[in-house]
């Protein structure tokens, strides 16, 4: 479960976040949605433990442990996964030592042993097929001359793998195509789990036919200003944001 | 604070001084006297029993010195070095030339246990490494040991100290010596043809491919020496030969000169591989002390269709001045330059390569991977050239610069010559930095920033390591590691 308690944030002495409160419960897939600069990624950022944010107020508390306390990559361990809106590219480290080396690092973080190699390849060979990820791509430089959907088809892949607790997806439908968000779709969807809870960033109500959410919360001028169930995602469909860009002013 | 900022601190809180190859070894010495003339160029040369025509080389050598000036245009600063304030000579005290290891005095083999080195041929055997490797122990100014020579003599392989080569095969290093680098090629050189005091000396016979790994393992350790190592490899029509060079040195707080000089020779269809792992002491993180690396390093295609192949991990120095080269001369012939230098604290690098294109149909392709980090400054220095008669030679350069930290500096200075119309020529070149964007990335999916340094230095430096044999390989990444990180490893 995360639980965010009025949470305040700054980057570079400009304001961002104002008072945000949220909770998401194990199980539930929660969608965020709102007009550009209303914080949603700053969320996410934050939530992962982005540095150069400043965190005012407030606090973060996934499992019940406060995570602002926690380095990203001790976040990671703790089973916090972002799904980046634009995944970076790593020259000529292989997706599969990467992966490896990431599940290693987390692994350890948790006190458990490394994972052996013959068990580790053959799962992310499976969850690749199951994403129709070719396996050459698993030999080449991570993201290096992928196409946007294929970056977001290996952020799913490592999603799967590293299995965390808490995902959060930055805009995942933005560049894809409508069979590729599909398969992203369907891939987030097999992931879905009773202990497992999704934030779910995005602008459009397209994606959340795909990934059926069971909340969603409108986000403007950094706070949640509503709070629904999937229905309404289709009345922002209709209606737009220009109702809440006043709201919260 | 940013996780950059964050790795470039834990990069400058490096300890070089935890250098792990930094210890002395005690022992007595028979040392010449401090200083440079004419009677220590004798007393090199009768120390090592040489011939006549040996002694009159190097005193040619070293009048010419007399008349050179050191060379400035490297991109590297460094106080006047004072030559008459080093000892040209400095050798363990042993009982003649030793025949066994047994005869070898004992802390000589324990500093190169301690390195990491095994001089036991029943030890090799006994397999820490996976395949065999000869190696060539070098210790200040002679070579101490030689292993697996009788393996080798069998196949018809000479590998031995340049010393004794000059005693039992004097007639094949007259014929070779000075004639990839001649005498008077450049100020350290010559002065290395002057007093240089062992090396070591290869000869691969026709038609033979070497059966095992070759290897020198360079150590100085008396200080306030120079160490002026020579080495001759001669590949003979059809043959082959791998050759490792390593190097280490104790930590000390005045600079020492190393200043050698390779000379490397294929015959017709030929080739030969040659890697080098250098990791002398770089100095503290103040840039106190370390150690002075001017070496000239060249290699001759002389036969037709051969191939010369040089891979360097450049990691140890306080100054490194060293750019290997081929001489392309037989038509058809290939040479090749991989590079890893890899800077930190307060080093200098200026290295890089001269591909000389003389011959028809040659070609030639140059990696190099610079990563600077601390206060470093990291230079590539490369030059390609076509002659007339060069129909049709080809050159691929890529040379790419990673930056850690914003203190560091990164040049390229590429250099082409074309005097044929037919040539081509590839270059390319990127200059990166490590974004923050990407350690992120990295540290959210569990790394934290030292390992995901690592990672992508690995991913930027891995064409290179592929050329390395596969023992090194390993070493040589986690060189990389503990230069770049001090904790890793």
């Amino acid at each position: 479960m995360l639980e965010i308690r009025n949470l305040h944030v700054s980057i570079e002495d400009k304001k961002i976040l104002n008072g945000l409160t949220l909770t998401v419960h194990d199980g539930e897939v929660a969608a965020i949605m709102g007009p550009n600069g209303s914080g949603k990624s700053t969320l996410s950022y934050v939530i992962a433990g982005k540095p150069d944010y400043e965190v005012l107020d407030g606090e973060i508390l996934l499992d019940g442990q406060n995570v602002l306390e926690l380095e990203a990559h001790e976040r990671a361990a703790a089973g916090l996964f972002l799904a980046f809106q634009y995944p970076l590219e790593i020259p000529g480290v292989a997706t599969m030592s990467f992966l490896k080396a990431a599940m290693n690092s987390q692994r350890k973080i948790r006190g458990e042993e490394e994972m052996a190699t013959a068990d580790f390849m053959k799962a992310v060979r499976a969850a690749a097929d199951k994403l129709g990820i070719p396996q050459d791509m698993l030999r080449r430089g991570l993201n290096v001359g992928f196409s946007g959907g294929e970056k977001k088809r290996m952020e799913i892949l490592q999603m799967a793998l590293l299995a965390p607790n808490f995902c959060i997806l930055d805009e995942t439908d933005s560049g894809l195509d409508i069979d590729a968000l599909k398969v992203v779709s369907e891939g987030v969807n097999a992931l879905r789990d009773p202990k497992r809870a999704f934030l779910v960033i995005t602008h459009y109500q397209r994606l959340l036919n795909y990934i059926v959410p069971d909340t969603v919360h409108v986000m403007a001028h950094g706070q949640v200003v509503k709070s629904g169930g999937k229905e309404l995602a289709l009345e922002l469909e209709a209606t737009g944001y220009a109702d809440y860009k006043t709201l919260a002013a | 604070m940013a996780a950059v900022q964050e790795t470039v601190d834990q990069v400058k809180a490096i300890d070089v001084d935890q250098y792990k190859y930094g210890f002395s070894t005690e022992l007595e010495v028979d040392k010449a006297p401090l200083g440079l003339d004419e009677d220590i160029v004798r007393l090199i040369s009768a120390k090592k029993g040489e011939p006549e025509w040996m002694l009159e080389w190097r005193l040619d050598a070293y009048r010419r010195w007399l008349t050179m000036r050191e060379p400035t245009w490297a991109r590297v600063a460094y106080p006047k070095i004072d030559f008459n304030d080093i000892y040209y000579y400095a050798a363990p005290k042993m009982n003649a030339a030793p025949q066994t290891l047994d005869e070898v005095d004992p802390a000589i083999l324990e500093t190169y246990k301690k390195l990491g080195i095994p001089l036991r041929e029943q030890e090799i055997l006994a397999g820490v490494q996976t395949s065999k490797v000869a190696v060539d122990a070098v210790f200040d100014s002679v070579s101490v040991v030689t292993t697996f020579k009788a393996e080798l003599a069998k196949a018809g392989v000479i590998f031995c100290s340049i010393s004794e080569a000059l005693k039992e095969h004097p007639e094949l290093v007259r014929k070779y010596l000075g004639t990839v680098v001649p005498v008077t090629d450049n100020f350290y050189a010559t002065l290395n043809a002057a007093v240089f005091t062992d090396g070591s000396f290869v000869y691969i016979p026709k038609g033979v491919r070497c059966p095992m790994e070759l290897s020198t393992y360079f150590r100085i350790n008396e200080r306030n020496t120079g160490q002026f190592e020579r080495t001759l490899i001669i590949a003979e029509e059809g043959s082959y030969v791998s050759y490792l060079e390593g190097c280490t040195a104790p930590q000390r707080d005045e600079n020492q000169l190393h200043a050698a000089v390779v000379e490397l020779i294929t015959m017709d269809d030929a080739e030969i591989k040659y890697s080098t792992v250098q990791n002398w002491y770089p100095g503290d993180k103040d840039g106190k002390g370390g150690i002075y690396n001017f070496v000239t390093k060249r290699g001759d295609c002389r036969g037709k269709n051969s191939k010369i192949s040089w891979t360097q991990v450049e990691t140890g120095s306080a100054i490194t001045w060293k750019y290997p080269s081929c001489i392309l001369r037989g038509d058809g012939s290939r040479g090749e330059f991989y590079s890893i230098a890899v800077s930190n604290g307060m080093q200098q690098v200026d290295s890089g390569t001269k591909m000389i294109h003389l011959g028809k149909n040659t070609t030639s392709r140059i990696i190099s991977k610079g990563i600077s980090a601390g206060r470093s400054q990291n230079t590539y220095r490369g030059q390609v050239s076509a002659h007339r008669k060069a129909t049709n030679m080809r050159n691929f350069t890529n040379c790419d610069s990673l930056l850690i930290g914003d203190q560091c500096g990164a040049h390229t200075v590429p250099y082409m010559e074309c005097n044929n119309a037919s040539a081509v020529f590839e270059h390319e070149a990127t200059t990166s930095k490590i974004s923050e964007d990407q350690l992120f990335y990295c540290q959210q999916r569990g790394l934290n920033p030292e390992e995901a340094t690592a990672l992508i230095v690995n991913g930027f430096v891995k064409d290179v390591l592929q050329q390395l044999p596969m023992e090194f390989a390993v070493e040589a990444q986690k060189l990389i590691s503990i230069s770049l990180e001090g904790s890793v490893g």
